[in-house]
């Protein structure tokens, strides 16, 4: 990345200096490609995830529109990235937002979808489903949704997904799938859209029409580069999901009636969302973060107070229960003794935690 | 020690946090989320708990170099604060928001959350201060007597006052914004709070008309006899002479004042100036900010507005209610209000007037 900060070319330009950038961008497209088993043609750089889902989201919806389909479908337990401009559709453009539930154990209603479709399979623009969920790590049935879509488009915020598990965009067949660096370890403001070669969709940025005409604005070559880079960096799964195990038996161990969210499913390696009865989970996070170990309560509103995650409420959770809950992560550099070291605070936590919560 | 910072957004709380870090403390930063709904801007000196004021709390912590968290005691202060001035008007009193802040959020609730989580105590940027002496810890006026809040304090107990820290009571305003700035802290010149927080608009009676509806009734004179009529009862303060809108002149052309407010039968009752007069006043519910108050009179001071003067008085317990007696008679007292006595400069104790004669 520092090498490419260094190069003065914008990778748009014509001269030596613009077609040095290009080179090396389009081998970083063509890495990230290859990882995501799609053409380098198919990857739209954008600068977050949050963005990829706009576009594919609204970009979706328009086409749909078009022939008059005005339904859009979701999941319950989306990111914010894909409830906010579902909204929004739903309030600008008039749309109709179906939430898929979905079970206890975190996973989309497939029965419930399959209706949906069967009855007004017509009248749907798109349908989003999130690839694994980033609160609890459970994976959802992108195949399977895909087969019951038929001709829908169906997109997936693949963003928590992406290098942690197998995840091959042709075998998936969605017509569109959301990236981002930094969850993998690249740098922060770069994503992608990787959407079907050939499909056309209508831009939310106009103006020079660098990435298909879909996406515009100078390409930012030093993160997308260092995004190939992430890219190329190993992640033990197995690895990462003993640890995540050992943790678990831990807390079981220690904290009795602590339990696991989404733990009958099939989940991501990295993630582990637990509940710890009589406590707030903001408070935990406090003492957690002074024994210097960082946790994450599901979501913050916009004055910074933590909510009860929607995901957990959706899951069939009070807004009590949910408010107990935290999400631990483990990632490729992660250790045992970081394990055994959260093991050795978090008794003492959950007896303060349960002190203050009274 | 190991401390929770209260840190609103302002400069006082930032300059507060910072010092107590300087002392040696291990201190987090916290704000609180006061209001269910908060606005995305202040304006002006009015309001708080918007975001931009827990953003401006976070910046500071993080110039300043300290943990900071949101707490959300938007419950806790609905129920606690905006509720009890709410029934307190609708009761015919007149309530100090403030103080019911200071008694069950920040020295309450946030204390007591502080403790159980292995915290000693809760630092704010309040200008007040502390002395250790053999009455034990005792609470007393601020060096900038303008600023002065010991007022809205004296609601704590013995046991609160131990877990309160006030760095900034030996301080002058404008030294503490010059600090500030030396500091770094953007917060430097941004204005002070006034009014009451929850109220954003400042227009007090509007928003308690929006709550508790504005029934007409009638204003009359001592004698009972109607010469006008009101509004809603509770948007009237004691000793108000503006904005009666009476029609029917005194005998003698003199003013009327409001002397009397009866919720109950919905009555605002006016009179004379020197009807406003009192010398007695009785308060229920006493806190004791240090040693009780007996049933011995005392000579000492009374203060009844949070920047009032102090006046001159005796004062003893009864048993129940802490009555005050005053050297010169003072115009307009409206009940609700606490009556907080000084010694010298040291908070004895506070109570809700309910009676004054």
């Amino acid at each position: 990345m520092s090498d490419q900060l260094q190069q003065l070319g914008n990778p748009s330009s014509l001269h030596t200096h613009g077609r040095a950038t290009r080179k090396t961008l389009e081998d970083a497209r063509e890495a990230i490609a290859k990882k995501i088993d799609c053409l380098a043609s198919e990857v739209i750089f954008t600068a977050s995830g949050t963005e990829a889902n706009n576009i594919a989201l609204k970009g979706l919806f328009w086409n749909g529109k078009k022939t008059g389909k005005n339904v859009v479908v979701i999941s319950s337990i989306e990111h914010h990235a894909i409830l906010d401009p579902a909204h929004w559709i739903h309030t600008h453009e008039g749309a109709e937002v179906v939430q898929v539930p979905v079970t206890s154990d975190g996973v989309i209603d497939l029965d419930f979808l399959r209706t949906l479709v069967s009855d007004r399979g017509s009248e749907i623009a798109v349908i989003s489903i999130m690839h694994s969920n980033n609160e609890t790590g459970v994976l959802q049935p992108i195949q399977e949704i895909v087969a019951i879509a038929g001709d829908i488009p169906v997109h997936t915020d693949a963003v928590q997904s992406f290098t942690k598990t197998p995840l091959s965009y042709k075998k998936l067949g969605v017509t569109a799938l959301t990236l981002s660096a930094h969850k993998i370890g690249g740098p922060l403001g770069i994503g992608a859209l990787i959407l079907r070669r050939a499909f056309e969709i209508p831009a939310l940025l106009h103006g020079g029409g660098q990435e298909r005409e879909i996406r515009s604005g100078t390409l930012n070559a030093p993160s997308i580069v260092a995004f190939a880079t992430a890219v190329a960096d190993s992640y033990d799964s197995k690895r990462v999901s003993d640890l995540r195990d050992s943790f678990i038996a831990g807390v079981k161990r220690l904290i009795p009636d602590a339990y696991i969210n989404g733990e009958k499913s099939e989940r991501l390696p990295g993630i582990v969302n637990v509940t710890f009865p009589g406590t707030q989970s903001d408070t935990l996070l406090l003492l957690l973060d002074g024994a210097h170990v960082s946790a994450s309560t599901g979501s913050a509103c916009s004055a910074g107070v933590h909510e009860a995650s929607h995901v957990l409420l959706a899951m069939g959770h009070s807004e009590e229960t949910a408010q107990s809950s935290l999400r631990f992560s483990f990632g490729a550099t992660s250790t045992q003794s970081d394990v055994d070291f959260v093991l050795s605070v978090l008794p003492d936590v959950i007896i303060r935690g349960r002190a203050a919560n009274k | 020690m190991k401390l929770i910072a209260a840190m609103s957004g302002g400069v006082d709380s930032a300059v507060a946090a910072a010092r107590a870090v300087e002392a040696g403390h291990e201190v987090i930063g916290v704000h609180l989320a006061l209001a269910a709904n908060p606005q995305k801007y202040r304006s002006g000196a009015r309001g708080c708990c918007t975001i931009e004021d827990s953003h401006d709390a976070r910046r500071a912590a993080d110039v300043i170099g300290i943990p900071f968290y949101i707490w959300d005691m938007a419950e806790e202060f609905h129920d606690g604060v905006v509720e009890d001035f709410l029934a307190e008007y609708a009761a015919g009193r007149t309530p100090n928001p403030c103080l019911r802040c200071n008694e069950k959020i920040k020295f309450a609730a946030v204390l007591d959350r502080a403790r159980a989580m292995g915290f000693d105590g809760v630092v704010t940027g309040h200008y007040a201060r502390t002395e250790i002496g053999e009455k034990g810890k005792t609470l007393h006026r601020a060096v900038d007597h303008s600023k002065d809040q010991s007022y809205v304090l004296s609601v704590l107990t013995i046991e609160q006052i131990q877990g309160a820290i006030f760095p900034l009571g030996d301080t002058t305003k404008v030294d503490i914004r010059i600090e500030a700035e030396k500091r770094g802290l953007a917060v430097a010149q941004k204005p002070d709070s006034h009014d009451i927080c929850f109220v954003p608009s400042g227009d007090n009676a509007g928003w308690l008309r929006d709550r508790l509806g504005s029934e007409v009734g009638p204003i009359v004179d001592q004698d009972g006899k109607k010469i006008g009529e009101h509004k809603g009862a509770y948007t009237y303060t004691i000793g108000q002479r503006k904005g009666l809108g009476l029609t029917v002149p005194t005998s003698d052309g003199s003013p009327r004042f409001v002397l009397k407010i009866e919720p109950v039968t919905n009555t605002v009752v006016v009179g004379a100036r020197e009807d406003l007069a009192i010398t007695t006043m009785r308060g229920e519910r006493p806190v004791w900010c240090g040693p009780a108050v007996t049933d011995q009179v005392e000579q000492g001071f009374v203060q009844i507005r949070a920047h009032g003067a102090a006046l001159p008085c005796t004062y003893y317990f009864d048993g129940t209610l802490l009555v005050a007696t005053l050297e010169e008679p003072l115009l307009g007292l409206a009940t609700g209000q606490a009556m907080v006595i000084y010694d010298g400069d040291r908070v004895v104790g506070s109570a809700t007037i309910s009676e004054t004669e």
